[in-house]
């Protein structure tokens, strides 16, 4: 829209890192300053890197457990019910509750539930699928799948001035600083 | 381990390595031009392929009585070959998951297409019980559902534990892999110049971003079903060999069969990876990724699996002996020295006698002949399969039930049809997706830079 000021349509800076060190760097000055609404993007897992950023312990290990739990419940309960109170039939002498001869059904539905709620947890946490995305038209944005490593600084941060903030990430190191904006 | 590999002249990737040079080189397999040779290949397991699926039809329409199948062994050539198929896709899984838990760098390079390779051999062994059951519409009666009949499973039967355990692994393995491959698909639609591609990997990555956040949980994710698969690929062999181990047929019933089929699993298994990387690395220039190295620790690997194998024969027998069954013994003669005899003792030459071998560095290191190595172990794995499946039923306690069977020329259809059908798979595979993890080579080759 024609009417709308550059600061209106900013989302906030993208910086560029050439390594993991300046980019961890960075997010430790910039939050020393005083800056929270940052997220970063590497093309491989930077140890520490989520920490820095404020992210609390994963909670997929609960989801997993819960769902293997749950899972293993319902095989068992099923085969319980089945045997038992439903279709209650004796062979060879065994007891209806044979339990032991449940347990391999039981196992393969904990490691079922389990895994189905971990890639849940990890779609749901990260919101995804979520096919479209402002940083999406940033012209650097795929670097980082590449080889670079990205800092983003969101104006919604309550520190986060224009000039500023420019100037504090241009004192990073970075290979260069990108302002991001909405599409408009 | 890296220091190790160095000071003998053998790192595990190549030096000069940087995360852009690795993403161009794997990324090109996927964007490069199509070559001949790709293509030949192609169109020769695509042929196969399709004559799997004329027989299958054939089957179908017809029945199982086309099949070598009859009293008394009515498992047949179907069985023989889920066992050989699923013990293949153990070793893709061994690989990347309990690697993982190991922290072993040398299945960086090599996860992916073993995955793959654990994904198609997983879901060619699922179809095989399919074309077993004669009457293949109604494999679904094997789950838990209220029918109309109100009948339920039979929980205490091992073959419907195989189904439970057939089904999650394929499901898992497919969870696991797709999960690796999602920051690289990532990095595949971050370089698609084609519409198609944009599009499909666009859709494929689900707006993966590289975020701090999404690697967060996707990293205690990843290791978390790793730390699932491992017991699981354990558990779908064990319970396969409790489909043998719990009859009464003599050769059958004993608890060292389940011990010795996930043994076996892994030794067909690594000799697959290796009859699939061997010509792979060449063909598309991996040797900077996938180097002497890799080779020289699967060798080994096989070997060890090997040597357990081995070891399982050998207590096979002893226990024959030890027990003093006079049916069991009578069995072991048949194996040995009987109608069987040609089967067993190629088994020995190809599973024990020529993976001594492999003590050899000089072998281990010399890809055609580790190549040839591999493909007999394949060829082994699936006689110790055959002969199983074959002898043991031909020779139970009635001497009026015994009778000696063998496939016919559809069986063999059939078997070298799956055969095309995975070499297929695997082809596209490897020109439709990274074949090789991008991400995880990254990792490495920064934890190495960092020392």
């Amino acid at each position: 829209m024609a009417g709308e000021s550059v600061a209106e349509t900013r989302i906030g800076y993208l910086a560029e890192f050439g390594s993991p060190e300046l980019l961890l760097d960075a997010v430790s000055k910039m939050q020393g300053v005083g800056y929270t609404q940052m997220d970063a993007f590497t093309p491989f897992p930077v140890d520490g890197l989520a920490e820095s950023l404020g992210c609390s312990e994963s909670s997929v290990p609960r989801w997993m457990l819960v769902g293997g739990i749950v899972a293993g419940l319902l095989g068992w309960g099923m085969q319980y019910f089945s045997a038992v109170i439903d279709y209650p039939i004796l062979s060879g002498g065994k007891p209806l509750n044979s339990w032991p001869a449940f347990i391999p059904v039981t196992f393969e539905m904990i490691i079922l539930g389990a895994t189905v709620s971990g890639l849940m947890a990890v779609l749901i946490l990260n919101s995804l699928p979520q096919l479209h995305h402002p940083l999406f038209a940033a012209a650097r944005f795929e670097c980082a799948s590449r080889d670079r490593f990205l800092l983003f600084v969101s104006a919604d941060d309550q520190r986060f001035e224009a000039g500023a903030t420019r100037k504090l990430l241009l004192d990073c190191q970075p290979e260069a600083v990108e302002e991001v904006a909405r599409e408009v | 381990m890296s220091t190790n590999g160095r000071r003998r002249g053998f790192p595990l990737i190549k030096p000069g390595l940087t995360y852009a040079t690795v993403t161009d080189q794997i990324a090109a397999i996927v964007q490069g031009g199509t070559r001949r040779g790709w293509l030949l290949l192609l169109v020769l397991f695509t042929t196969l392929a399709l004559l799997f699926l004329y027989t299958v039809t054939w089957v179908f329409v017809t029945g199982v009585g086309l099949l070598g199948i009859n009293i008394p062994v009515a498992w047949g050539f179907p069985l023989v070959n889920v066992v050989w198929w699923i013990g293949i896709g153990h070793a893709g899984t061994l690989i990347s998951a309990i690697l993982v838990l190991l922290r072993q760098p040398w299945r960086t390079s090599i996860n992916r297409f073993a995955e793959a390779m654990t994904i198609f051999a997983a879901g060619i062994a699922g179809l095989f019980p399919l074309i077993h059951l004669g009457r293949p519409g109604f494999f679904y009666w094997l789950l838990p559902y209220p029918d109309t009949m109100g009948l339920w499973p039979q929980w205490r039967s091992p073959l419907v534990w195989d189904f439970f355990a057939i089904a999650t692994y394929i499901f898992v393995s497919l969870v696991f892999w797709y999960l690796g491959l999602l920051p690289d698909l990532a990095v595949m639609r971050d370089r698609a110049k084609k519409y198609w591609q944009k599009v499909s990997f666009g859709l494929l990555s689900l707006g993966w971003r590289n975020s701090a956040r999404h690697w967060h949980h996707y990293r205690v994710a990843y290791l978390l079903i790793a730390a699932l698969a491992t017991p699981l690929v354990v558990s779908v062999h064990s319970i396969i060999a409790l489909d043998f181990a719990a009859t009464i047929v003599p050769g059958y019933h004993t608890s060292l069969f389940p011990p010795y089929f996930v043994a076996g699993a892994l030794f067909s298994g690594f000799a697959m990876v290796l009859t699939l990387a061997i010509p792979l690395r060449s063909a598309f220039k991996l040797q900077n990724l996938i180097t002497l190295r890799h080779f020289d620790i699967m060798a080994k690997v096989m070997l060890a699996a090997g040597l357990v194998v081995a070891y399982g024969y050998l207590m096979e027998y002893f226990m024959i002996w030890y027990n003093g069954d006079a049916f069991h013994r009578e069995h072991a003669r048949f194996q040995t020295v009987g109608e069987f005899a040609s089967v067993f003792w190629t088994m020995i030459i190809c599973n024990v006698a020529i993976i001594q071998l492999l003590w050899l560095r000089r072998i281990r290191l010399n890809p055609p002949v580790l190549f040839a190595i591999a493909i007999v172990v394949n060829i082994g794995m699936w006689l110790e399969r055959y002969l199983i499946v074959f002898s043991g039923p031909s020779h139970t306690y009635l001497p009026s039930a015994r009778d000696v069977q063998t496939g016919n020329a559809i069986d063999w259809m059939m078997f070298i049809g799956s055969l095309g059908l995975f070499f297929m798979l695997m082809l596209l595979f490897i020109r439709l997706l990274p074949a090789v993890s991008i991400h995880e080579v990254k990792e490495l080759i920064h934890d190495r830079e960092a020392g």
